[in-house]
């Protein structure tokens, strides 16, 4: 019997036990069918060659292990970056228990949002008697100052119209006719999280903003994150920058504190968030910021529309890619950047030369979000790192085509392949066929990592099955300080790993490295 | 162990009237059929004696606005019954988020080689663009039934998982399905789980088990050897390794386990079923549809049981053991006494630790009642119970488990379940992922009771262990003392000066 009181085995070694390893041989024999061993196994060998690449690659229907989610996970997301506002998702609810347990096991953290329950009636009859009678009880039950609207596919096909369901809903009281009810269309059939993202941010923006006078003050600066995994860190990590610098500048969606509430014995369903107030306020800036191109295409188009400068980066990560937002940050605020700011980067860059012995040659396969991928390409590409694959399986023509240009620009960047909207399976035969020393993603990640040996340093969201990275900033010199120790100590902990056979490699172990 | 204690009925009563209050008037209406206080059984005898009434309203439809914690049909047809069986290619049909959301989240442990032989976790999706919603969804899904038959070539099978609005745009799933079947020889499986059918996962559950019926059984010859003492396993998902620690069990009382539904499962266990003589069923929510159909067609008898702590498994054991007569109840003592010094250590070691403790629940559609008493084996008391997508049946089932003056909560409310816990301030939650974190900020401790928060197994003598250092580690930790900062005064002081 292999367990005891004294020693209570879970899961991870229970079932290593002779008792249980003989009752899954004896299953699998006897009840399963399995295919005989010998098939499995050549079939196995045949995955990793340039046969089955061909083929994988050359699929044009079936997705596979895809990395990127729908789109009302994005305007969930957003809507979660902004003062006590509380998400409504029209359409079915089952979605909306999926964003909420996907930010949670993300996050380690509540995740606030609520649907509008449409079952089969209402896909015959349409919704708006869910939209009236669920923003009532979500106004009454959650006091929110905000309820942001985005849908789930079953409300798009069925073609419920948000703008005259909310009138609606406000002509028969369920919330007051002045209170804020922002919406988005959000398709998941239509791009990715990244969009929603985007749907979402505009959405509110003109909310807000439309039909508003706006008066232009010099200098003032609007920021938009992106859908962004480690907010918490990187917005933090970035305001702390601008506040050294002295600019005067607005968050415009800032999930930091709402993802990141301490335990004191209090549940804040809300906290933090930017200001409903300073949403208002931001019209007037002289220049809007995206810290993520690819999330923001829309956004930035309204923001220009209204009159306003605008810019836009991906995700400033690594030391030009910083070096490029604070100037331009500096540039449009007149605000000079300080001496502390260089010093800080001196050390970033002291890093890299103590350690570029180690990281000189090394060879990457990165994948995630379009302008993540972007930025840890360049990054990579700073520490003499050669990004070998960067996909994005929501990434666009126009991202591929950046990027290239980006990646021709160096001559670590002259043998990297872009692989747009290809998805994780594909990149199992790239990893096999062409492969590298490390794998920079996310948690789905692992199963690359186990298949093909490849180690993965998990960076982007959603990160499920390590804790806390995400509190952690990657965005400016100090985040590129993080990102490149964490490199460093996934290629030390294998090199250890490799060479720690006592009587076989006393060699190699070295003291100091 | 079954442990005597009432529950303060009147205090629930009490919470139920004041979160009632806080809802527009026809939500109030609406949500007062679900929230009831358990009330002492006045039916007494049989094999089971009732302890109490658990009298709510469930499986109607979820009120728009409120949070409900349910999920949808698909969740319970790909996320619970379909998902686990390794050796077929589960495609999430539609848009790319359900599949998304439920990759891997299930635990549903297996063993095979993942991308060759086995796909259990792994992520199949047709990945839906505006085109296909214009045009129809039907052609591609042909084509991805054709591309997964070149890349992976070894799978026994394929279901069609539908997402919403494949029923809304009026594809015919089950054309292709039929024509590929033939084209293949392979079972093809569609299921019409469309996220907006029925009210929760529960329809989901339902249409995955008519699926089986109409798709997979009496489709193949299926050659296998029946013995006296087969039995199928149904309704154990293998969560964290459950089934395992179970078939353990029942292979020694003497019972062959010739099918496992549907963790850790491959289709040709699903296929032989009906020839086992005794379908043993643990998750009856999600699966007695198919349990009945057995026993009309195929005359396969089916008996509940429970494998959570050793009150139940010792019962259940012999339950079992008498439907195969004298030889397999001998062996089933011997079994019952083997374990017996384990569980004694276990309840040795744990029991001072957690008695008296409070515990609510908030799971599916079996465990708020299963596990109740698995805590009351440790000494521990249950104060709230209720289910996501129960039906009245389930609710019945609870008054066997439950005590006088439990609080039950149907389809309970993001902000019904936070009031109740603040109310009750419990000493363990035993629910979600979504609900984890509030609860814990709270200062309350808190297990998943989907997942077993990343351990498990429960099930079992090996799992009781488990489980009962789970519940110790989560009440027991140091960090619940760490939450206040000692220079600010507490929040009973602040009470107290703010009455002056």
């Amino acid at each position: 019997m292999p367990q005891s009181a004294e020693k209570i085995l879970d899961h991870a070694p229970l079932f290593r036990e002779p008792e249980y390893r003989k009752m899954l041989a004896e299953k699998k024999l006897n009840f399963e069918c399995p295919h005989p061993d010998e098939i499995v196994s050549d079939q196995r060998d045949f995955t990793q060659t340039w046969e089955y690449r061909e083929k994988n690659l050359a699929r044009k229907a079936l997705v596979v292990n895809p990395a990127k989610a729908c789109q009302p996970l994005g305007a969930v997301f957003a809507a979660a970056g902004f003062e006590r506002t509380m998400s409504f998702v029209h359409g079915s609810q089952g979605c909306v228990a999926y964003y909420r347990s996907h930010l949670s096991r993300h996050f380690k953290e509540p995740a606030a949002a609520v649907s509008s329950s449409m079952t089969e009636d209402a896909a015959v009859f349409g919704g708006l008697k869910n939209m009236v009678d669920g923003l009532a009880n979500t106004y009454q039950l959650y006091d929110p100052k905000m309820i942001a609207v985005s849908t789930t596919c079953m409300a798009e096909v069925i073609g419920d119209d948000l703008h005259s369901f909310i009138q609606n809903a406000k002509d028969e009281d369920s919330v007051p006719r002045d209170f804020d009810v922002p919406f988005a269309h959000t398709p998941a059939f239509v791009g990715s999280h990244v969009d929603g993202y985007d749907n979402m941010v505009k959405g509110i923006l003109e909310h807000f903003w439309k039909g508003q006078e706006r008066t232009q003050v010099e200098g003032a600066i609007n920021i938009i994150p992106g859908f962004d995994g480690f907010c918490v860190g990187n917005n933090r990590e970035l305001k702390r920058l601008l506040d050294v610098m002295g600019v005067s500048y607005t968050f415009i969606q800032d999930a930091s504190d709402q993802f990141d509430t301490p335990s004191d014995g209090e549940y804040r369903m809300y906290d933090g968030g930017t200001k409903i107030n300073e949403v208002k306020k931001a019209l007037n800036a002289e220049a809007t910021l995206s810290l993520q191109h690819h999330n923001t295409r829309k956004t930035l188009g309204y923001c220009e529309e209204v009159g306003q400068a605008t810019a836009s980066f991906h995700y400033p990560l690594g030391v030009q890619a910083t070096d490029e937002f604070l100037m331009e940050v500096a540039a449009i605020s007149g605000k000079e950047i300080p001496e502390a700011i260089r010093l800080e980067r001196g050390r970033l860059v002291d890093a890299m030369a103590d350690s570029q012995s180690w990281l000189h040659g090394k060879k990457y396969a990165i994948y995630g979000d379009p302008d993540f991928v972007h930025a840890m390409a360049r990054f990579v590409m700073e520490t003499g790192g050669e990004p070998t694959h960067c996909l994005a399986t929501n990434g666009t023509s126009a991202w591929e085509a950046g990027l290239k240009k980006l990646l021709a620009s160096s001559p670590f960047g002259k043998a990297a392949q872009v692989w747009a909207g290809k998805d994780l399976w594909a990149l199992r035969s790239l990893l096999f066929t062409e492969p590298v020393d490390l794998l920079i993603g996310n948690s789905y990640g692992k199963y690359l990592e186990r298949d093909t040996g490849t180690p993965l340093i998990r960076l982007m969201f959603p990160i499920f099955d390590r804790h806390h990275h995400h509190r952690f900033a990657l965005f400016g010199y100090q985040g590129a300080l993080r990102v490149l120790t964490t490199i460093l100590d996934k290629i030390f902990d294998k090199l250890d790993r490799e060479t720690s056979e006592t009587g076989v490699t006393d060699y190699s172990y070295d003291l100091t490295r | 162990m079954s442990r005597e204690y009432e529950n303060d009925g009147a205090l629930h009563a009490k919470l139920i009237e004041e979160v009632l209050s806080h809802y527009p008037d026809k939500a109030a209406k609406r949500r007062k059929k679900h929230l009831n206080v358990a009330k002492s059984g006045n039916e007494a005898g049989g094999e089971s004696e009732v302890l109490s009434e658990c009298d709510v309203k469930s499986n109607i439809k979820s009120i728009p606005g409120v949070m409900t914690i349910r999920g949808c049909a698909y969740a319970g047809s790909k996320g619970v019954v379909w998902g686990p069986v390794k050796d077929m290619v589960h495609i999430s049909h539609g848009p790319v988020g359900c599949g998304q959301y439920s990759w891997s989240q299930r635990r549903n442990y297996y063993v095979g080689t993942t991308g060759v032989d086995t796909f259990g976790t792994m992520q199949f999706t047709s990945d839906f663009q505006e085109k296909d919603i214009v045009f129809g969804g039907d052609k591609k899904l042909e084509q991805i039934i054709d591309e997964i038959e070149v890349l992976f070539p070894l799978n026994n099978g394929i279901t069609v998982q539908s997402e919403c609005p494949i029923g809304l745009i009026g594809d015919d799933t089950e054309a292709v399905s039929r024509k590929k079947t033939k084209e293949y020889d392979k079972t093809i499986v569609p299921v019409r789980c469309e996220g907006f059918r029925g009210v929760s996962q529960s329809l989901g559950h339902h249409i995955a088990n008519d699926a089986i019926r109409d798709w997979v059984f009496d489709k193949k010859d299926v050659k296998f050897e029946a013995g006296p003492y087969d039995v199928n396993v149904i309704g154990d998902y293998n969560i964290g390794g459950d089934a395992w620690a179970s078939r353990i069990l029942l292979e020694e009382i003497g019972l062959r386990v010739v099918g496992n539904w549907s963790g850790d499962a491959t289709l040709a266990e699903i296929e032989r079923a009906p020839k086992a003589k005794l379908n043993l069923i643990h998750c009856y929510r999600s699966m007695n549809y198919i349990c009945r159909h057995m026993e009309e067609k195929y005359g396969v008898a089916w008996m509940e049981y429970n494998f959570f702590g050793p009150s139940q498994i010792e019962a259940s054991l012999r339950n079992i053991a008498k439907h195969f007569g004298p030889e397999i109840e001998e062996k089933t003592e011997k079994v019952i006494a083997k374990y017996r010094p384990l569980v004694d250590a276990v309840i040795a070691k744990y029991l001072s630790r957690l008695e008296g403790n409070t515990v609510m629940l908030y799971v599916g559609g079996l465990r708020p009642r299963h596990v109740v008493t698995a805590y009351e084996d440790l000494g521990m008391v249950i104060v709230g119970t209720g289910y996501e997508f129960a039906h009245s049946d389930d609710y019945q089932r609870t008054g066997h488990y439950v005590k006088n003056g439990t609080l039950i909560y149907d389809d309970v409310t993001g902000y019904e379940l936070e009031k109740f816990i603040e109310g009750i301030r419990p000493n363990l939650v035993g629910s979600g992922i979504k609900e984890k974190y509030p609860v814990q900020k709270m200062g309350i401790p808190f297990r998943q009771m989907h997942s077993w928060d990343y351990s498990g197994p429960y099930h079992g003598y090996d799992g009781f262990a488990i489980f009962a250092r789970d519940v110790d580690l989560a009440i027991n930790n140091p960090v619940w003392d760490l939450f206040h900062a000692p220079w600010k005064r507490s929040r009973g002081d602040e009470r107290a000066m703010a009455a002056e």
